[in-house]
């Protein structure tokens, strides 16, 4: 999930910086900022997450009279990278919560309610409260929607109870499915991992949660009482060919039973047992523990909207239809996607979300001024692969699959290492918040 | 943006530690240097008797420090993986060991008063 600044959030230069010591820092003090732009602009932002909040902070310093309003109900920001942690009893649910208005500027106007209805060809948005916001420029930044009735039998009420764990569905859940790790982890039994077959959050985290499953059990010595099962949704465990390696060689070293082509569309919580579609046809398997991870989609305001994708393979999910690198829509120039509802092929993270959004900025910026940008966006994300407790690969990655780890030569990307760890349980969060106040 | 820039090393700190503690920690940094800039001019030297009690609490420091990451992380020495690990280990126990060194040659030479001079 820097999870993923998922510390890839810190660049390589960042890194040797911090080796050279304070002096270094202060000789690498940047030069002030250029003078604001004057504007009369009105922006609009849709969602008040790490995307939209980030940006918001980003467009304040940068703009001179925008009218900037930002469009979310949402009273809790949830930092979701520490959901992992949460879920592996490391830190209280609390964690990850803090308040949407602590995070936001002064200056801008936070309207509490969803937006309901985006019309781009009249430059506008209605609220749920029936409120018209007419824009010039639109930033959606809507995050997604967790769609767990799309697997037959599975509601949130069930998480926590025989067996069902859920570590995407918020920081109470989390904790819940911790308990519900915890309790299997004591006598072991069958562990049963899935992910679902749409686009999703970190698809690091359902690996992640595996390998801290069998931490636990080898822990209490439970480990040759607990079977674990793998079930792929993919011929792959992960997308980048050079990591499913590794993570397959780490799977086999564990002792992982992993099926493929595996996805689940039901689950029986009374008998413990998911279905799944199969290549050939329905498959059942039985659990004692799962961590279920249910289909992601857009949310239905940006679903029915003019703004997704209407063709190719998430044209049924809803991300909205942007230019993978400059994050503008390819058909409405003025709306730009940022964070897990831009339609671009890569990386669900708060790490895509740091590195894309100061590319919105120059690019809506350069916009208004009536120029052009080169800020692009290459795709990069990353995520701290936790292999046990006290240790992680912290892998990165771009649209081309190529690794473009942020200390070439020091961490190595493959390699479980304890300085990973601590980047992902000491520096991520404080990189994520630097992030959201537009400091980082 | 993708350049380390002070401000941005700042912030981080500053939401790693709070604001109030780390700028706390800075003028504590700041203050201890100044003392230790006071004394070494105040005695026109380094005192050898002063120096080496210090630097016999540098090993207290190293272990300290060592002992302070893994005691505020979830995380110990079976977690040591690769030799960055190990470095990073050193790195930090040489922080302790410097750290504590200097505290203590300053605590020395300001509650101590100024050294005879033999030479």
């Amino acid at each position: 999930m820097f999870d993923t600044i998922q510390s890839g959030l810190i660049d390589r230069r960042k890194f040797l910086a911090f080796a050279a010591g304070s002096t270094a820092l202060v000789a690498a003090a940047p030069a002030a900022r250029a003078a604001k732009v004057k504007t009369s602009a009105r922006i609009v932002i849709l969602g008040a997450g790490a995307a939209g909040t980030a940006l918001a902070n980003r467009l304040v310093d940068r703009l001179d009279g925008a009218r900037i309003t930002l469009v979310d109900p949402r009273k809790q920001h949830l930092y979701q990278p520490g959901f992992t942690l949460i879920a592996a009893g490391l830190k209280p649910a609390s964690y990850s919560v803090s308040d949407t208005g602590h995070w936001l500027p002064g200056g801008i106007d936070w309207i509490q309610e969803a937006a309901a209805e985006i019309d781009p060809e009249a430059k506008k948005v209605v609220t749920s409260g029936g409120r018209t916001l007419e824009y010039d420029y639109l930033v959606v930044a809507a995050g997604l929607s967790l769609d767990y009735g799309a697997i037959e039998g599975m509601s949130l009420d069930l998480i926590g109870t025989n067996g069902i764990g859920s570590v995407y569905a918020g920081p109470d859940y989390a904790a819940k499915t911790w308990q519900e790790m915890d309790r299997f982890t004591d006598k072991g039994g069958v562990a049963l991992f899935t992910r679902p077959a749409t686009e999703m959050k970190c698809a690091g985290a359902p690996l992640k949660y595996t390998f801290l499953t069998d931490d636990y059990a080898v822990r209490k010595g439970t480990r040759g009482k607990t079977k674990i099962v793998y079930a792929a949704h993919a011929k792959a465990l992960f997308s980048v060919p050079i990591v499913n390696e590794k993570v397959r060689m780490l799977f086999g070293e564990r002792g992982f039973d992993v099926v493929h082509d595996h996805v689940m569309t039901a689950i029986d919580s009374g008998r413990k047992i998911a279905t799944f579609n199969t290549p050939d046809g329905p498959k059942e398997i039985g659990y004692d523990f799962t961590n279920v991870i249910p289909p992601m989609k857009a949310p239905d305001v940006v679903r029915n909207s003019p703004l997704p994708w209407t063709t190719g393979p998430w044209s049924d999910q809803g991300w909205v239809e942007v230019d993978r690198h400059s994050m503008r829509h390819v058909r409405y120039p003025e709306v730009f996607a940022v964070g897990d509802i831009a339609g671009v092929p890569k990386g669900k993270t708060a790490a895509s979300v740091k590195w894309q959004v100061p590319v919105v900025e120059e690019q809506l910026v350069a916009q208004i001024e009536g120029k052009t940008s080169d800020a692009r966006y290459d795709g990069y994300t990353s995520c701290p692969l936790i292999t046990r407790v006290g240790r992680a690969m912290l892998i990165e990655f771009d649209y081309k699959d190529n690794l473009t780890p942020s200390f070439p030569g020091v961490i190595a990307p493959l390699e479980e290492l304890w300085v990973s760890w601590l980047m992902k349980e000491i520096a991520l969060k404080a990189t994520y918040n630097a992030m959201l106040r537009g400091r980082a | 943006m993708k350049e380390l820039t002070f401000g941005m090393l700042l912030a981080v700190f500053e939401e790693m530690f709070g604001p109030l503690l780390f700028w706390l920690m800075v003028a504590a940094a700041a203050l201890i240097t100044l003392a230790f800039v006071y004394v070494v001019i105040r005695d026109r030297s380094l005192e050898s008797t002063r120096l080496v009690r210090a630097e016999l609490l540098a090993p207290v420091g190293a272990i300290a420090a060592i002992l302070f990451v893994q005691f505020i992380t979830n995380s110990g020495f079976k977690d040591i993986g690769g030799p960055i690990d190990v470095i990073a280990l050193i790195l930090i126990g040489v922080a302790g060991a410097v750290g504590l060194t200097f505290l203590a040659y300053v605590a020395q030479a300001v509650l101590g008063g100024k050294a005879k001079r033999t030479g």
